[in-house]
């Protein structure tokens, strides 16, 4: 096989539109390379990491410097506005606002990227397998999905609130994660039904590829874009709905708190004492649309059809 | 002209082995319709085809669209189910072999699809294309699976370094020299060409048929060549195939079957070539088709082409002709074929 002469048949021709694609992509990159020059190439998303980032260090190293955490002191004034002594301000019980919204963010972060990794599995396996096998497979896990759908949460977290004492911020994710990634595995499902239909998939199969191996090396990549562009919605909304749940009392609960907590409990605060709910709910807003825009980089530096060309 | 195509493919040798074939092969797909889903009739992809393939020669499927060359290509490989008849490889008939046993056989026969935007998967760097038939049958790891990509590029004629692209940075004719090296990973036997060259440029067809032959001298290839394109198989196969409406109208040699052509059908294709000689193509005969290739949901009865066969007879709309061998090595389905 070594020995075997290369077939020189019209290589002068087939070669010279890659030595003009030659000076513009000079040398070799690796692949992990490539998607990190096609990162950087999106200023926004890497200002938004950056953002995030800080965010993330607020959050959790916040906590061990700042002298407050989000318990209530008797020595902290009632119903301060921000200042030196209490950036973000304070609440009427006595806690410092800045020491409540470290708290508030990691727990919220920590909900939000366990919904994102369980909806995101769930659904895009999910969604996977039923639109590749199609039929009756397809037809029975879809209706699953549909039950899903019409179980309200609400009724969920309630059965389950009467069985386990309490509630903390995992199983909360936990439970808006089990029944979150129904809407990920229908677009995956779209997306799988036709792609299948493509010819690398056939001559996956006529290399004698299994079904695991096509759905998860050949079509599931392919839904990587969809699948992170969801996975920051999903993320977005996964806030929301934990602040809802804490509200109605099964989220996360007082003493501890969450972003969604702080910004229900000031609900009635917002003309009176505005830092209360501004902040707070800054920090939602800022922490979404950073992962919106990082997911946004993510699908272009993930896709290898995207230029490397400046936009 | 002729003289020339002699000399170039050496005159078939009689007792030759059987790589495998096909025998009474038909591919239906049904059609549902109403409510329930019922079964309301059926798509006659393959209606009934019988043919051998040699080792080591090229045997050229030729037809208009529609007319199931590709579906039998595709239920050769065990991509489709044959709705009935027997596919044969080396004397295992392959129609009811366990998933799994298939797929120990799969090295054997390979597949070069039409498409080459469609047939590479746009995640995948050229190298791990190439690599995925070796690290799926696990015949090669680490060092020795890179080596063994590079020597498969190199013998496409593309370079080692490509195999850290993407097959969006090639042409259509690099990506598919690609689906080839794919295609040659796992030293096949019998490689099935579905029209490789029908998405191609006419300047870099020539490139890839000249990339295929080359191979098959050198890895001692067999090839069912899938084409629509009656000069390009006239070039490159040994024997030629006419498929209409599911069913072989004729099989022979090239040289006879462009020199002699027996069915009306055959003949008919092949005055449609033009003759790259002024003089022979201004006086030259024509026959013209009339009307349509009919629906193979709803093919005629007796011979499938009585509608459309300008020597058409009352007998041709009632019997379906028998696919007789004439003479040694050339079939035909005709009941006036002589």
């Amino acid at each position: 096989m070594t020995e075997l002469q290369r077939p020189d048949v019209g290589l002068e021709t087939a070669q010279a539109p890659l030595r003009d694609a030659e000076a513009l992509t000079t040398e070799e990159r690796t692949q992990f390379q490539m998607i990190i020059t096609r990162f950087l190439r999106h200023k926004v998303a890497v200002a938004s990491l950056v953002a995030f980032i800080l965010i993330v260090l607020f959050a959790f190293v916040g906590p061990l410097v700042w002298k407050y955490d989000h318990n209530i002191y008797r020595d902290i004034p009632s119903d301060q506005p921000p200042s030196w002594d209490h950036p973000f301000g304070t609440t009427r019980a006595g806690q410092d606002v800045m020491g409540q919204v470290m708290r508030g963010t990691q727990q919220t972060l920590k909900v939000g990227f366990v919904v994102a990794l369980l909806t995101t599995g769930i659904g895009a396996t999910w969604g996977a397998i039923a639109g590749f096998y199609r039929g009756r497979v397809d037809a029975v896990m879809m209706r699953i999905v549909d039950v899903i759908i019409v179980i309200p949460i609400l009724v969920v977290v309630l059965v389950l609130a009467g069985f386990t004492r309490g509630t903390t911020w995992f199983s909360v994710a936990l439970i808006i994660g089990l029944f979150g990634w129904t809407s990920t595995a229908r677009v995956v499902r779209g997306m799988v039904l036709s792609l299948r239909e493509q010819e690398f998939v056939e001559a996956s199969r006529a290399m004698g590829a299994g079904d695991g191996r096509i759905i998860f090396r050949h079509l599931l990549p392919n839904t990587a874009g969809v699948i992170i562009v969801d996975a920051t919605l999903v993320i977005a909304s996964a806030i929301l709905v934990e602040a809802a749940l804490s509200f109605l009392g099964f989220g996360i609960q007082i003493p501890d708190t969450s972003l969604g907590l702080l910004i229900q409990n000031a609900q009635t605060a917002v003309f009176t004492r505005p830092w209360l709910f501004y902040i707070p709910g800054f920090f939602v807003i800022f922490i979404v649309l950073t992962i919106n825009f990082i997911g946004d980089g993510l699908r272009d530096a993930l896709d290898p059809r995207q230029q490397m060309v400046r936009r | 002209m002729t003289v020339e195509a002699v000399s170039e493919t050496p005159a078939p040798v009689p007792a030759r082995e059987v790589l495998g074939g096909v025998r009474g092969l038909k591919k239906h797909f049904p059609i549902h319709q109403g409510v329930f889903r019922r079964q309301v009739g059926a798509v006659k992809a393959i209606d009934g085809v019988d043919f051998d393939i040699f080792r080591g020669e090229t045997l050229g499927l030729v037809g208009e669209s529609g007319s199931g060359k590709s579906t039998t290509g595709r239920t050769i490989l065990q991509l489709e189910k044959a709705t009935a008849g027997s596919v044969t490889f080396e004397g295992t008939e392959l129609t009811t072999l366990s998933t799994e046993k298939m797929r120990k056989l799969r090295p054997r026969m390979q597949m070069v699809f039409q498409d080459p935007h469609a047939s590479l998967n746009p995640r995948m760097t050229v190298g791990s294309i190439i690599a995925e038939p070796l690290r799926e049958h696990g015949v090669a790891t680490g060092d020795e699976r890179r080596q063994r990509v590079e020597e498969l590029l190199s013998l496409v004629g593309l370079e080692a370094k490509h195999a850290n692209r993407y097959p969006h940075e090639f042409s259509g004719g690099q990506r598919q020299r690609i689906g080839i090296a794919r295609a040659i990973a796992l030293n096949p036997d019998f490689i099935v060409c579905d029209e490789p060259i029908a998405a191609l440029d006419v300047s870099i067809q020539a490139q890839v048929v000249n990339l295929l032959e080359d191979l098959q001298d050198v890895l001692g290839l067999t090839y069912l060549f899938i084409s629509h394109d009656l000069s390009m198989v006239r070039h490159i196969a040994d024997r030629v195939a006419v498929m209409y409406l599911g069913k072989i109208m004729e099989l022979a040699p090239q040289e006879e079957m462009y020199a002699k052509p027996k069915h009306p059908y055959t003949q008919a294709l092949l005055s449609a070539v033009p003759v790259p000689d002024p003089d022979v193509e201004e006086n030259r005969r024509r026959v013209i088709l009339e009307g349509d290739i009919p629906s193979p949901a709803n093919p005629p009865s007796g011979c499938v082409f009585s509608t459309r066969c300008p020597m058409v007879q009352e007998k041709c709309r009632v019997d379906v002709p028998a696919f007789r061998e004439l003479e040694p090595g050339h079939w035909v389905a005709c009941h006036f074929a002589e």
